[in-house]
């Protein structure tokens, strides 16, 4: 993986002459729910940096924002995991050739095994870096951008798991529930300076993330549903959002379960 | 799993490639001992859409543009891409489908896989009419980019999904001046005045559907209303707003859609539409895409779902069948709540198992109430194949092969393009 950028596609005239509705850098643009977000911004006529591994998916999800009325779409190839020590590097470098940045949206992440995470300590390590160790790098680079300028706002994907730890996947939910409190301290740090900082809390998603779950119900949220709550908690609403709403109330319901009924269950 | 119809439920082996590059993985696992087939939106209502306990390639998260030309108006767009998006990037750069079928929750996979046609086919003919490009890939060998003039194209246009995976298609827009129509509502009492009024209606107006209540036989028999519509010429370029603004969340007991709920519900529609007099504008998606504004309709059927029946009877022949077939459907009391009928053009269908031909289409629902709906929609094709009309293969989930091959003669040719590792639960049934 290199960590150079995309070509331009837009054509030069256009890009100097049309503003961009926002500037917007994706990490992890390749998700559906990125993908969601990611088509809203270019309906609104957003200029966009997609990042994610895979270059020629990239250049595909590019060329259909720029169909869908993106004024600019940028990609780079690159591993965030590995990368995040360069986080700073790298974001300075995209607000640049966007001429700034308005919305930074972590999106990445790795569900895993937590059977296999039990006793494979690289799973284990994946689980957690991916969706914590390394995301902070970003969330605190971009923190710094924002508190700098003044205006903006980080987005970062947490999850209804990082609410209580259960069984069944407390490796994910501990990573998920620590990048929440992190970003909720961006927030907290942001206060009065105009930008802002929100952890989203999707609660079950149908995406290929999930594609080993059994589907279907009233729980279950569409990826296009969750790509609308990240659009939407880039301009408004508190450091803690659950989408959909419901589930602000059903996790208050299990974090308070006594752990002598909780413990009879296998969630 | 259950197609649009939900009479035929099964179990399928459901993969959901959401990029391009994963296809071939998937293709190379397909062989004629384990064969797959691609599906859209599955709004298709019978049974080709349907591979029971076998694979299934869900397209729909494949729905990328891969290019669009807001100058001439031609847009390369992976399969899985619905029209409904699609609209939402045509329509503010001034352009439209080239025709659409009554929902937009249709792929551009499955609009030339079922090669759809739309209120406007008289003046536009069929969608595969307007593809200039698509991408094959086969099962049997690598991937092809074809387009008109080429057998295998032809095949693929209306072939059902059987000649191939379609990863892309490319299709021309056609220019709107706005987003509305002008449209204008006709009552007609009897279905003969229908045929007087649609044969003068189609030289004026681009776009012509009539409605007609089958509930009521005697001296009402055939009552109905004629809409037609053109482009308004003046108005801005507003798209559709996506998301339903209603939903259906249950399955409706079964009762709900009974002989006289049905009937009732006819009758008010033709007083409300009668009542209407004059001219109207509207924008496109209550003309268009009536029942698009509440999603999951199909539940209002039940849990046992229902039939659609669509035939095309020929010019020769349409004026005495339509009226026997709504005769029958009045004498049986199992009489749907929307039953359309349609004329369509002379143009030269595209593809070999296109279901447009000139002449006139009768669309309509039942209730699925076991055996006395089968042994009615037999008694239905009796007079279709009396009339030498035909069955839509989208539509159908039980027609015998005999009925399917008269149908469609040039189906032996169809054969040979049909690819090895493809199949469907109407293919196996038809081709027999």
């Amino acid at each position: 993986m290199d960590g150079s950028l995309g070509a331009i596609a837009m054509q030069p005239d256009l890009k100097n002459t049309i503003k961009p509705s926002n500037r917007v850098v994706i990490l992890g643009a390749l998700s559906a729910m990125a993908t969601a977000a990611a088509r809203i911004y270019a309906a609104e006529g957003a200029a966009l940096v997609l990042v994610a591994r895979n270059e020629a998916r990239l250049a595909a999800l590019a060329a259909d924002l720029r169909a869908r009325g993106a004024v600019e779409v940028e990609t780079a190839a690159l591993d965030l995991e590995a990368e995040a020590p360069q986080a700073r590097l790298h974001l300075a470098d995209w607000a640049k050739r966007l001429g700034s940045v308005d919305h930074i949206h972590l999106v990445y992440g790795y569900l895993g095994d937590q059977a296999k995470a039990s006793i494979d300590p690289t799973e284990l390590t994946r689980i957690t870096v991916s969706n914590f160790a390394s995301a902070v790098h970003w969330c605190e680079a971009a923190a710094n951008i924002l508190r700098a300028q003044r205006h903006g706002a980080l987005v970062a994907v947490s999850s209804v798991a990082g609410d209580r730890g259960r069984q069944s996947n407390y490796a994910y939910g501990a990573a998920k529930g620590g990048i929440a409190l992190f970003v909720q301290g961006i927030a907290h740090s942001l206060a009065g300076t105009g930008a802002r900082a929100v952890a989203v809390k999707p609660g079950f998603v149908d995406t290929p993330m999930t594609d080993g779950l059994k589907k279907g119900g009233p729980m279950w949220a569409s990826a296009d549903q969750l790509g609308r709550a990240l659009r939407r908690a880039a301009d408004a609403g508190g450091p803690i959002q659950y989408a959909p709403g419901k589930w602000r109330m059903v996790m208050a319901i299990i974090r308070s379960v006594p752990a002598f009924v909780f413990h009879k269950t296998k969630l | 799993m259950a197609s649009w119809g939900r009479v035929i439920r099964a179990n399928h082996f459901v993969a959901r490639p959401r990029f391009g590059d994963e296809l071939d993985g998937f293709l190379n696992g397909l062989s004629a001992d384990r064969p797959g087939l691609a599906v859209g939106l599955r709004r298709s209502y019978g049974d080709t859409n349907l591979n029971p306990d076998g694979r299934i390639i869900d397209m729909t998260s494949l729905d990328r543009v891969i290019a669009f030309d807001r100058e001439t108006g031609v847009m390369r767009a992976e399969a899985g891409l619905s029209l409904s998006q699609a609209l939402q990037i045509l329509v503010p750069a001034g352009w439209f489908l080239p025709t659409t079928p009554g929902t937009r929750f249709v792929t551009l996979g499955g609009a030339v896989a079922n090669d759809v046609h739309g209120k406007n086919h008289h003046a536009a003919g069929t969608f595969g009419a307007s593809v200039r490009r698509l991408k094959l890939l086969r099962t049997d060998g690598g991937a092809q980019e074809i387009g008109p003039g080429n057998a295998l194209f032809h095949a693929t246009v209306g072939g059902l999904g059987l000649t191939g995976v379609i990863a892309w298609v490319e299709f021309q827009a056609v220019r709107v001046p706005s987003s509305s129509l002008d449209a204008e509502d006709t009552a007609f009492a009897r279905v003969e005045d229908y045929f007087d009024i649609a044969a003068e209606r189609k030289h004026s107006f681009e776009h012509t559907m009539a409605w007609v209540d089958c509930s009521v036989g005697g001296a009402k028999l055939g009552r109905g209303i004629l809409s037609a519509a053109n482009w308004y010429a003046y108005g801005d370029v507003a798209p559709h707003r996506e998301l339903p603004s209603k939903t259906v969340p249950l399955d409706a007991p079964g009762f709900t859609l009974n002989t006289m709920t049905v009937r009732a519900f006819n009758s008010v529609r033709h007083e409300l539409k009668s009542m209407r007099s004059g001219p109207y504008r509207s924008h496109y998606e209550p003309f268009l895409y009536p029942l698009d504004g509440i999603a999951n309709w199909n539940r209002l059927y039940g849990p046992k779902g229902f039939y659609q029946y669509q035939c095309v009877l020929p010019p020769a022949t349409a004026r005495d069948g339509v009226a026997e077939l709504l005769k029958a459907i009045a004498t049986s009391g199992q009489g749907s709540p929307l039953a359309v009928l349609k004329d369509f053009g002379p143009r030269e269908a595209v593809g070999m198992l296109s279901f447009p031909m000139e002449g006139t289409t009768l669309a309509l629902d039942f209730r699925n109430r076991g055996e006395s709906t089968l042994r009615l929609m037999a008694d239905l094709d009796r007079i279709v194949a009396a009339a030498s009309g035909r069955l839509y293969p989208a539509k159908d989930g039980r027609i015998p092969p005999e009925m399917f091959q008269a149908g469609f003669p040039k189906w032996q040719d169809f054969r040979a393009y049909v690819d090895p590792g493809l199949s469907s639960a109407f293919w196996r049934r038809v081709s027999g």
